[in-house]
């Protein structure tokens, strides 16, 4: 039930590490570049595969046996899903009114 | 000290130590759950005394005890109060916090210095709430709505929100508390399963508590940074939207109303067993939608904003939501009813509070689903029927459940018993004082009465004048539980280890436990309500 | 009891609290307490989330306006520096896991030596705001903005808006930061006293999971502040 016996190599932390700044330089150039309404889903997209990486790598999800830790992220994800997509079907509906 | 009986007395959690630096220091649940218990019986009775003055004023039509902007603050203050100083800690920071180690066979919480910290912070925030009363108070309804809070009320605006953001921080530390707790710690042969439904109930609220609470603290927050240094977040004349801090600030308080509940249907369900000797019909089902109203209950805020200027279409959608809300907790009812068929009924006190529960709890929420009918609600909404409705869940079934439950543990939490017989007329007193209270309300906020209102048409008075009635008979009964149980703790007649004969494994410690609750790790080979092979008392044993 | 039976205190250490079992059970029980925490700091940010998202649907020109007027160099340069402050975060818990003290150390003392460089941008990016009268209040003035985009209609109150929740968003951000750093010296120091070692780290393993996090809401506030709009 423990978190994470499995002792990852510092090599591939320094190799997590070039890829986060990596897409970081990658979302920064790409912002310059007129994609019209992709922009944001490119960034977003971006920025989730840099959180993924984190989570799962800097923080041992990946290697963790305990599901439940893989629950609580989900959840608490799915709940801040739910608090704007519900709010915005609200405002994305209020001209239709 | 204790008159005890004629032998020297065990060792338990009260005797263990003495002194002020043992209770203000200690990082035992038990222990933590009485200081709750002091704390939040203080607050009950300073929301009370709100109500009481609300009550006081609408005696007559005319505004002639207290200003309109004082009526206004008094409201408030009553919601507030008996909101997040009172329901919302009650049970899960009194019952829970003394129950749950022990109905999994723990010898504490999973972090005994973090609920003692939970308690801090809430007394911190109390203070705090206090001080904002005595200086001047909160006009804004308890609902802080914008722009008046922000812009316009000339209170204590900033300071309220502060206080309730830092309650908000215990409430979450106990939610964070009772989940790890049942998930790490239960004692070998405790499955899932096996759970007293008391246990499945609280880690639904804590679930709410946990993804809840966060998003108030923040929109308290912003309300406060807004007041504070003049923003225009929520300012429609610079843009700011007046709806996002309601939909914020719904996104919590409407499930905040299951933390309110979900833990006196945890009690509910531990009375009705033991009081009909039966297994709960439908276990299962009970447990699961305790889960389910934990989910639900987060998707159906925007019925209290049906008529603030939110889309048709969300509206329509929040609608239906609100209806399948209502599905699990009428599981629970049918459950409950279910029991106790063919059961072996004895209308003890916590019985009888179980009784007025189910009965008071179906009706405020079957006037839930009257509210999310877009139709209806247009004409109710913001009228003494909204007041009724959410006064039947939380007075008739939230706070009957904590009484119930105080009654139904006493023995086990003081050693003591409670006289009975006080106890019943209590009960008694409390659902006819209730009902006389509130009915009435029903009807005034169909006929028209409009909340929040000081003053009102002359037609209204006669419900008024029986509503005032009927909470003078309310406060006694409330007032007859908090003489006895004090009174018990010095004669009350001393308690077996479990003088109800009831399943779970709080009953096989003695009354009180031990600090470290049990002699030895218990483990677990039966099922959960195995009231087959526990015998009755040979009368329910009582005191007279 | 069971927790004062002498065959019990030999085989745990002084860290064991005495109402778990076993140390598994009690590194189990703050592992999975950290993370539901960390739950709820996403719905505690996610509020402001949820307002960032409606002005921005709204008010979309006023967002990118107030967004170009950020310094996108100092905004990646803090990226970069909170990306490195989570490599030697993990390479710590890594170093703690080995038992070795003294690199342990080093990576905790380097994590908060970042985390000042982190303030310490932020603090500079945020007088350059004062300077510009972005700060909402009473300076609080746009012209600069409005002359800048002449072909896009922007309403000072609505960029009001913006700055505010930039200011929110950043400031929680920062504080968190704040405790973050706090946090580590605590971690530093037990460490260096040798607290921690192979059979018992929890704690860092914890202040780790929560450094990521902050980490994580920056990796979202940076695209979401810093580049509306950029290709104009």
């Amino acid at each position: 039930m423990a978190m994470s016996e499995h002792i990852m190599s510092s090599k591939f932390y320094y190799a997590i590490w070039i890829a986060l700044l990596c897409l970081t330089v990658i979302t920064a150039a790409v912002s310059f570049v007129d994609l019209g309404p992709f922009n944001a889903v490119v960034a977003l997209v971006i920025a989730t595969v840099k959180a993924l990486l984190v989570v799962l790598f800097f923080m041992h999800v990946k290697y963790s046996s305990e599901k439940l830790t893989k629950i609580v992220i989900v959840s608490a994800i799915f709940w801040l899903f739910l608090l704007l997509a519900l709010s915005m079907a609200d405002y994305g509906t209020r001209l239709l009114s | 000290m204790a008159t005890a009986a004629l032998t020297a007395e065990r060792e338990n959690y009260l005797n263990k130590e003495y002194g002020i630096r043992s209770w203000l220091l200690t990082t035992d649940h038990k222990r933590i759950a009485l200081l709750y218990l002091a704390s939040i019986t203080f607050f009950f009775f300073i929301g009370g005394f709100f109500a009481l003055l609300i009550r006081l004023e609408l005696l007559t039509p005319a505004g002639d005890l207290v200003q309109a902007d004082t009526y206004n603050k008094l409201f408030s203050m009553h919601g507030q109060v008996m909101i997040f100083f009172f329901l919302i800690p009650s049970i899960p920071a009194v019952l829970g916090n003394f129950l749950v180690p022990l109905m999994i066979g723990a010898k504490d919480l999973a972090f005994p210095r973090i609920n003692l910290l939970s308690w801090y912070l809430y007394m911190i925030a109390g203070t705090i709430y206090l001080h904002c009363i005595v200086t001047g108070g909160v006009d804004t309804g308890w609902t802080f709505y914008t722009p008046f809070s922000t812009a316009f009320s000339n209170t204590k605006v900033i300071e309220a929100g502060i206080a309730i953001f830092i309650a908000g921080f215990s409430s979450i530390l106990t939610g964070l508390n009772f989940v790890v707790t049942i998930h790490r710690m239960r004692a070998p042969g405790m499955t899932w399963s096996r759970l007293p439904l008391f246990i499945w109930a609280h880690y639904a609220t804590s679930i709410i508590q946990l993804l809840g609470t966060p998003v108030l603290a923040i929109t308290l927050l912003l309300v406060v940074f807004e007041r504070a240094f003049n923003l225009g977040i929520f300012d429609p004349t610079r843009g700011g939207d007046p709806l996002l801090f309601q939909h914020l600030f719904w996104f919590y308080s409407h499930p905040a109303v299951y933390i309110m509940i979900l833990p006196a249907m945890a009690v509910e369900s531990e009375v009705v067993a033991c009081f009909t000797r039966k297994r709960i019909f439908g276990y299962n089902f009970v447990a699961m939608s305790s889960i389910a109203i934990a989910v639900f209950g987060f998707l159906v805020w925007a019925h209290h904003m049906f008529v603030a200027g939110i889309s048709l279409y969300s509206a329509l959608v929040f609608s239906i939501l609100s209806y399948l809300v209502a599905v699990p907790s009428a599981i629970k009812v049918f459950n409950w009813t279910a029991t106790m068929y063919k059961g072996s009924i004895s209308f003890t006190t916590p019985m009888l509070y179980a009784f007025g529960f189910i009965g008071l709890f179906t009706m405020g929420g079957l006037t839930g689903l009257f509210l999310a009918c877009l139709g209806v609600d247009v004409h109710v909404h913001d009228t003494y029927f909204v007041i009724a409705h959410f006064h039947y869940i939380m007075v008739g079934g939230a706070v009957m459940g904590y009484l119930g439950g105080l009654h139904f543990w006493w023995p086990k939490i003081s050693g003591r018993m409670y006289p009975e017989g006080w106890g019943r007329l209590a009960a008694l007193l409390v659902f006819a004082g209730f009902n006389l209270t509130f009915f009435p309300q029903f009807l005034l906020g169909y006929m028209g009465m409009p909340r929040r209102y000081w003053q009102y048409p002359p037609e209204f008075q006669v419900l008024n004048v029986l509503s005032t009635a009927g909470s003078t008979i309310l406060a006694i009964g409330y007032v007859l539980p908090m003489v006895y149980f004090l009174w018990s703790m010095r004669y009350g007649k001393i308690a077996e280890d479990n003088p109800w004969g009831a399943a779970g494994l709080e009953w096989k410690t003695s009354s009180p436990p031990p600090t470290f609750n049990f002699d030895e790790e218990p483990e677990v080979t039966w099922e959960a309500y195995n009231y087959e092979e526990i015998p009755a008392p040979a009368e329910v044993n009582v005191e007279r | 009891m069971l927790s004062d039976s002498p065959v019990a205190v030999e085989q745990h250490g002084p860290e064991l609290l005495h109402h778990f079992v076993d140390a598994e059970q009690q590194r189990d029980a703050a592992t999975l307490g950290m993370w539901l925490f960390l739950a709820t700091e996403i719905m505690f940010f996610g509020g402001m989330f949820c307002a960032y998202l409606i002005y921005r649907y709204w008010y979309y020109n006023e967002f990118a306006a107030g967004s170009r007027s950020l310094d996108i160099y100092l905004g990646t340069i803090n990226t970069a520096v909170l990306i490195c402050s989570s490599l030697t975060v993990a390479l710590g818990v890594r170093a703690a896991q080995m038992g070795k003290r003294k690199l342990l150390v080093i990576l905790l003392l380097l994590t908060i030596v970042f985390g000042f460089a982190f303030l310490g941008i932020k603090g500079v990016e945020w007088y350059d705001k004062y300077k510009e009268h972005h700060i909402p209040g009473p300076s609080f003035n746009v012209d600069d903005l409005v002359r800048d985009y002449p072909q896009i209609h922007i309403d000072p109150r609505h960029e009001q808006i913006y700055f505010s929740l930039y200011f929110a968003m950043t400031g929680l951000h920062a504080l968190h930061m704040i405790i973050g750093v706090g946090l580590f010296v605590f971690l530093t120091y037990y460490a260096w006293k040798g607290r921690y070692t192979p059979k018992y780290y929890t704690p860092v393993e914890m202040g780790g999971l929560y450094w990521h996090f902050v980490d994580i809401v920056w990796i979202y506030l940076f695209p979401l502040l810093y580049l509306i709009d950029r290709h104009r």
